[in-house]
């Protein structure tokens, strides 16, 4: 047996084209659809979690059994002071996640979660800013919104002014490309500010977020602050980031739903793949005869149908990705990301390859059953 | 020595609740060098004994021995190996693969025994060379006269050297001109390259090719003919 692409296999694919154009369509759609769910799926999830993911911080301290991060609820700040004294704490500060109003200059409000950060330190801030410094929310009043909401929130330029629940609010550096899997941007500001903003009493914070010092194991670090302190819940980031992940993908249905479009094009291209390799080999079914009479087992017969599914599917994904790729660069305009890494497409093309040879099943259990006394009746 | 040998064959089918023999005790020898031809009327079962001769299809009862080697018995999985390495077939219809040229065609006989490349050009050129279609290789079946065609499934028929060679109706889609082409090459491989030649026919113009004749009759051998054929008077 040879590995190289036999002359019937390859015939076969390309005798008949209208066919060929029709499989190879069937599966780009299939493969475009399931990289854009899948895309969402993973544009979604981390999304939600960006925040947390991307505050450099080892643990979280929330209140007690708060599922995710949009549903923090205050506690007092004194616990800031336990934090600090326990040992391997390398530094910790207080942050505030919540939701609140944003009033444009046309008078539309809009809902935004406020973020407050200490400035000073490296915990909870903004990335990728791309206008401004972090610096300059040491400003009272100041804020950092990410430029994809500019347009919602009626912003055009840095040193507007808006009004944040009656409070003054003053633009003062812009973001790329931190989204909000809720319909509410982030605004980013001091500590101090989002507590006007976000109508936190002066005296709580919603959570603090602790930097382990060099060395320190995360987890025995948890445990002693978890001992510490009293109703609070105290998590790992990676802990913290997969609840609000389960909660938004899984507790609310987005995320089923979106798994179950890149399903439902999972099959759509199966089906598609195999009615038409079915269609070709019955076209040719003579031929598998005559092969079978001449000696042919079924692993060589099996070979030659399997071989015009990978062709069809390596081809349908080439393609795909070149669709994939302008789909997923249009969506970091968009509201929502669809994400496309290295792995997930290198895992597609095996994807791809097991839904075209899996489609090729129908038809080798056909050849199979295929008797080769056929021949032999004219 | 016989390189098939069949002994009180049996074949029978259901048919209803009743049972139909399509072959009925039949015991015959396939020889190197000789070119036979099975006769009789439709249903007479020539096409069953050649389908069993040629290990496509299993007899109800009785022997069959393929170059010594009895295989009534063989697994399933291993009659392709007998069929592949011991047997060339021609079909009625030529059953050439319509995508494939004249040389690919006869170089997929040989992709089944593991030869590829050039290896397999090569050999489907000579092959088709020795069969006066060497200006023909890239011909595909679509272009070529029915003789032609025929020509080409002989050519693939001994792409793998098999002693025995089994033809169901080779000249049945030909014209006169061309059939006799085609039984003259296949008279000459029995006689010029020692093969054991099969051939089930309605066509009584190939007689006189024939060095035996096996005449059927509702799945028996009725009578079976052996007939020096001088050199020369088919040519």
């Amino acid at each position: 047996m040879t590995l190289r692409i036999s002359e019937l296999a390859w015939r076969n694919l390309v005798h008949d084209k209208v066919r060929l154009l029709v499989t190879v369509t069937g599966v780009v759609f299939a493969v475009v659809l399931i990289v854009v769910e899948l895309g969402l799926f993973l544009g979604f999830t981390t999304t939600t979690s960006s925040v947390i993911d991307r505050s450099a911080a080892d643990l979280w301290i929330t209140g007690a059994r708060v599922p995710y991060i949009e549903m923090g609820v205050p506690y007092s700040e004194r616990k800031l002071s336990t934090v600090l004294a326990t040992l391997g704490v390398a530094h910790a500060t207080k942050t505030v996640v919540r939701f609140s109003q944003w009033q444009r200059h046309d008078g539309r409000q809009e809902s935004v979660q406020v973020i407050g950060f200490d400035p000073n330190q490296s915990l909870g801030g903004p990335w990728n800013l791309v206008e401004g410094r972090v610096a300059d929310v040491k400003l009272a009043d100041n804020v950092i919104v990410d430029e994809l909401y500019k347009e919602k929130l009626g912003v055009s330029r840095i040193g507007e002014t808006f009004e944040i629940r009656g409070h003054r609010a003053r633009v003062a550096g812009f973001t790329r490309g931190i989204r909000s899997f809720t319909t509410s941007p982030y605004v980013f500001t001091s500590f101090k500010s989002a507590q006007d903003f976000a109508t936190v009493a002066e005296d709580h914070t919603i959570f603090i977020l602790v930097k382990a010092a060099p060395g320190q194991d995360i987890e025995q670090l948890r445990s002693r602050l978890q001992a510490r302190l009293k109703d609070v819940d105290v998590l790992t980031t990676s802990e913290f980031s997969a609840k609000t992940r389960f909660y938004w993908m899984f507790t609310t249905g987005a995320g089923v739903a979106v798994l179950l479009a890149a399903l439902l094009g999972l099959v759509v291209g199966v089906v598609v793949v195999a009615q038409t390799i079915y269609a070709t080999t019955m076209d040719h079914l003579a031929e598998y005869g005559t092969l079978k009479a001449m000696g042919a087992t079924n692993g060589y017969l099996y070979r030659v149908i399997i071989q015009q599914a990978v062709v069809s599917a390596v081809v349908g994904y080439s393609l795909a990705m070149v669709v994939s790729a302008f789909v997923v660069r249009g969506s970091t305009k968009g509201g929502a990301a669809i994400l496309l890494p290295l792995p997930m497409a290198i895992g597609m093309l095996g994807l791809t390859i097991v839904m075209c040879t899996g489609a090729a099943l129908v038809s080798i259990n056909r050849v199979t059953r295929l008797d080769p006394a056929t021949v032999f009746k004219g | 020595m016989a390189l098939i040998e069949a002994r009180e064959l049996v074949k029978t089918y259901a048919q209803g609740d009743a049972a139909m023999r399509a072959l009925d005790d039949v015991s015959i020898d396939v020889n190197p060098g000789e070119l036979m031809l099975f006769v009789g009327p439709s249903g007479s079962g020539k096409t069953t004994l050649l389908s069993i001769v040629g290990c496509i299809l299993r007899p109800s009862s009785g022997s069959l021995r393929v170059l010594g080697d009895e295989v009534t018995h063989l697994r399933e999985r291993d009659l392709p190996a007998i069929r592949r390495e011991r047997i060339g077939f021609v079909f009625q219809a030529f059953n050439l693969f319509p995508t494939l040229t004249a040389q690919q065609n006869v170089a997929l006989a040989l992709d089944l025994r593991g030869v590829g490349g050039r290896q397999a050009r090569d050999r489907a050129a000579s092959l088709l060379d020795q069969v006066g279609l060497g200006a023909k290789l890239d011909a595909y079946p679509a272009d070529l006269s029915g003789g032609q065609k025929q020509r080409v499934a002989i050519a693939r028929a001994l792409a793998g050297d098999p002693p025995v060679i089994l033809a169901d109706e080779p000249t049945a889609a030909l014209d006169s001109q061309s059939g006799r082409a085609v039984m003259t090459l296949l008279h000459e491989l029995a006689h010029e390259r020692n093969r054991a030649i099969a051939i089930v026919t309605h066509d009584n113009r190939m007689l006189g090719y024939a060095d035996r004749t096996v005449r059927m009759e509702d799945g028996r051998i009725v009578s079976d003919e052996r007939r020096q054929v001088p050199e020369g008077a088919v040519a």
